[in-house]
């Protein structure tokens, strides 16, 4: 089934995989729910999480999801100031090569990194974070989640709000559910929107209620508060009163329609509190989920012939 | 020595010459041509069958890196790696360090060239002071040094005032300013193309526009001023368009482009190679097509190579933090044969946008197989194929994205002022 060692990309997965890597973490949702959580099947392998960027969330994620599965874990956190050239990736890379490591789980604030890795060594690469580029298990965990409500992707009316140009998250977002089916909404202002993303099957609204009309799924994004000084909008005030989640707007998305977010969140900013906290938002039980998805994406991937 | 180069094809457009003729060379001056079977008995015979013979190609658009950069190339190196690619001029931009900006460099590049080169070297001087884009430096003193050009090239002039005076104060002494086109505001932090591509890869484009609105602002301070502007590595198709008109309108603009701008498109960087990574970016399907548009209708005058080695440490690892550029001196003129082959351009036509017309820009006495003028010959097997293999580069920068590519067209032989370079 799995054929490629690594996961780079939910562009790189086909719809097969992608409901199989979905499967898998059905059943290790199940192991979550019991007392005793910590299954064998990575006994005596290593999973070293390569961190360029400051992340809490995702690193313990996969580091919870490995050490329930029975791994080594080791955090490897490099802050990106000390980092002056490739040659110094290069040398890391193959630093965790020459430890015996069996996956690295990357993170980094340049799109192509996992890349890189991939082709540089022989043991698998999880994309935890490239850039603006993917962030594959991010995706996974939301269709997961999604799929869990609503019990189909197909047909379903997505819509993601925020900075799509700086995104990962939505960019996963949009090859995953676009793949299963689902219509994707990008909401934001013309300043935030990547270049020719028409290209992709998505529907594009500068206006927040005409975006949220009837949908199944609203996400709200993280907006990275230094955008404002570089001209992508004129203030945080404006911006929220634009394109801000609020009880208010909600209510033209279907009255079943779930919350999301990816965290962390600027409350107030992309998402009023009300909303976030409100019965129809589902952000922890992303959390939860995402561990999920990472053990199965460990698990199938251990499975793979190098 | 008495050089007789005979059995070739001799192509040279500055004489619009194409036929079966045999070039008699004493020392480091090409003595005449002659019919078939006519030429003097010479020290040594380079049989040219199945080959073309034409003037050494002249690249008026080269970073050597000496001074300062050493490490990725030398006026040694970076001459070997020329004759290898059929050059036997070449062209040095100023981002040096020190940059040339002064006539030590200038006088240093020269004295350096004649002593290590393995070709003829013409420094091209900085605009401004240390590529600030704040002062002049002294054009004068360094053309008289040797400079042929004047280009900040690497950035901008971002002050207009400055590309202004510059355009003015070079009518001194007839010299093209060359311009490097780009709004820093608007490419700043881009790494690749804006576009589609960009999108999907996650990667920050650098828009056409950041280009295009220097080159406009350019034509108009050519306009304004009678001055002499050279656009360099056109990449996009409305800067053809730009040009275009302006040439329809008599202003006095000249242009290059280089090979990767009608050999690659954006979508060749799914995958994150490094060595793809070049300042302009490599465009789409759309702006190849536009300049080989321009390079058939005369828009584009000149294919340049904008030979930039890098060292390996700079090419490797993250993408946003890789220097740009192409080693680009070994695969030129392969690559501007496959705008023969294709239909693009005819034989001629390619040589000449490779020799005259050049030269003709930087006012120099190259790229023709005129009597008495420098015996800089290629000999140019046209049939024959190769596999790039970047690694066995003379050039100490492997850095191209044309690695493994099947090319056609081989340079058996490189005469350099009488040198005779044998390649095969």
């Amino acid at each position: 089934m799995f054929k490629a060692k690594d996961l780079l990309g939910i562009k790189e997965l086909t719809t097969e995989e992608i409901y199989h890597i979905l499967d898998t973490a059905s059943n290790f949702k199940d192991v979550l729910k019991r007392d005793i959580k910590k299954v064998p099947p990575l006994r005596g392998r290593t999973v070293v999480n390569l961190f360029f960027e400051p992340s809490t969330r995702t690193r313990i994620s996969f580091e919870l999801a490995a050490k329930r599965l029975s791994a080594d874990v080791i955090n490897f956190s490099i802050t990106t100031s000390s980092v002056v050239k490739g040659e110094t990736l290069k040398d890391t890379a193959l630093t965790i090569k020459a430890l015996g490591a069996d996956f690295v789980v990357i993170r980094h604030s340049s799109a192509g990194v996992p890349h890189f890795l991939s082709r540089l060594l022989d043991i698998s690469v999880i994309n935890a974070g490239d850039g603006a580029n993917e962030h594959p298990t991010q995706a996974l965990l939301d269709l997961f989640t999604v799929l869990s409500y609503k019990r189909k992707i197909k047909g379903l009316t997505i819509a993601i709000i925020g900075d799509i140009t700086h995104s990962r998250v939505a960019r996963s977002n949009i090859y995953a559910f676009t793949k299963l089916g689902a219509k994707v909404r990008l909401i934001c202002p013309p300043t935030l929107l990547p270049s020719e993303v028409n290209n992709l099957e998505i529907e594009v609204f500068n206006n927040l209620e005409e975006g949220l009309k009837k949908a199944d799924v609203v996400m709200a994004l993280r907006l990275q508060l230094e955008r404002q000084s570089k001209g992508f909008f004129p203030t945080l005030e404006e911006y929220f009163n634009l394109y801000g989640l609020t009880s208010e707007r909600l209510k033209l998305a279907k009255d079943d329609a779930i919350v999301m977010h990816p965290g962390p969140m600027n409350r107030g900013v992309e998402i009023e509190s009300d909303v976030a906290d409100g019965p129809q938002s589902v952000i922890l039980e992303q959390v939860t989920n995402g561990l999920a998805v990472r053990m199965a994406v460990l698990y199938l991937l251990a499975g793979v012939k190098k | 020595m008495k050089i007789l180069i005979k059995n070739g094809r001799v192509i040279d457009p500055s004489n619009n010459l194409d036929g079966p003729h045999e070039v008699f060379i004493e020392g480091a001056r090409i003595k005449g041509l002659f019919p078939k079977g006519k030429g003097p008995k010479a020290d040594r015979t380079i049989d040219a069958s199945d080959c073309i013979v034409i003037p050494g190609l002249v690249d008026m658009h080269t970073h050597l890196r000496e001074p300062g950069f050493e490490y990725k190339e030398t006026i040694m190196t970076g001459t070997k790696a020329a004759v290898r690619g059929g050059f036997t001029t070449v062209c040095c931009m100023p981002n040096t360090n020190p940059v040339n900006d002064t006539i030590a460099v200038t006088e240093f590049i020269i004295e350096k060239s004649l002593k290590e080169g393995s070709c003829t070297v013409y420094p091209i001087g900085a605009i401004t002071k240390a590529q600030k884009s704040e002062e002049l430096a002294e054009l004068e003193a360094m053309k008289r040094t040797g400079c042929v050009a004047f280009s900040d090239d690497g950035r901008p002039v971002t002050n207009s005032l400055i590309m202004r005076r510059a355009l003015e104060y070079s009518k001194i002494f007839d010299v093209p300013i060359i311009s490097h086109c780009e709004d820093v505001y608007l490419s700043e932090g881009g790494v690749m193309n804006e576009g589609f591509v960009s999108t999907i890869l996650g990667l920050k484009g650098v828009p056409k526009a950041a280009e295009e609105i220097m080159v406009a602002r350019d034509i108009a301070l050519c306009e304004l001023t009678g001055g002499r502007l050279h656009i360099a590595h056109v990449s996009s198709e409305g800067s053809v368009k730009l040009i275009r008109d302006a040439k329809a309108r008599g202003i006095n603009v000249t242009a290059e482009t280089c090979p990767h701008y009608f050999s690659l498109t954006d979508e060749a960087l799914m995958g994150y190679d490094t060595n793809l990574k070049v300042n302009p970016p490599v465009r789409t399907k759309k702006d190849v097509e536009a300049i080989k548009l321009g390079l058939r209708d005369g828009t584009i005058d000149v294919i340049a190579t904008d030979h930039a080695p890098h060292h390996a440490d700079d090419k490797i690892g993250e993408f946003d933090s890789a220097a740009f550029g192409i080693s680009g001196l070994e695969t030129a003129l392969a690559l501007g044969l496959q705008l023969v082959a294709e239909g693009t351009l005819d034989l001629k036509h390619l040589i000449a946008k490779m020799t005259t017309a050049p030269s003709k820009i930087m006012g120099i006495a190259k790229g023709t197989l005129s009597a008495d003028a420098d015996a800089d010959i290629a000999v140019i097997n046209l049939a024959n194929s190769f596999v790039v293999d970047s690694s066995k580069f003379l050039s100490k920068g492997k850095n191209s994205p044309f690695n493994g590519w099947t090319l056609k067209g081989t340079v058996e032989k490189t005469v350099s002022l009488g040198r005779i370079f044998d390649w095969i």
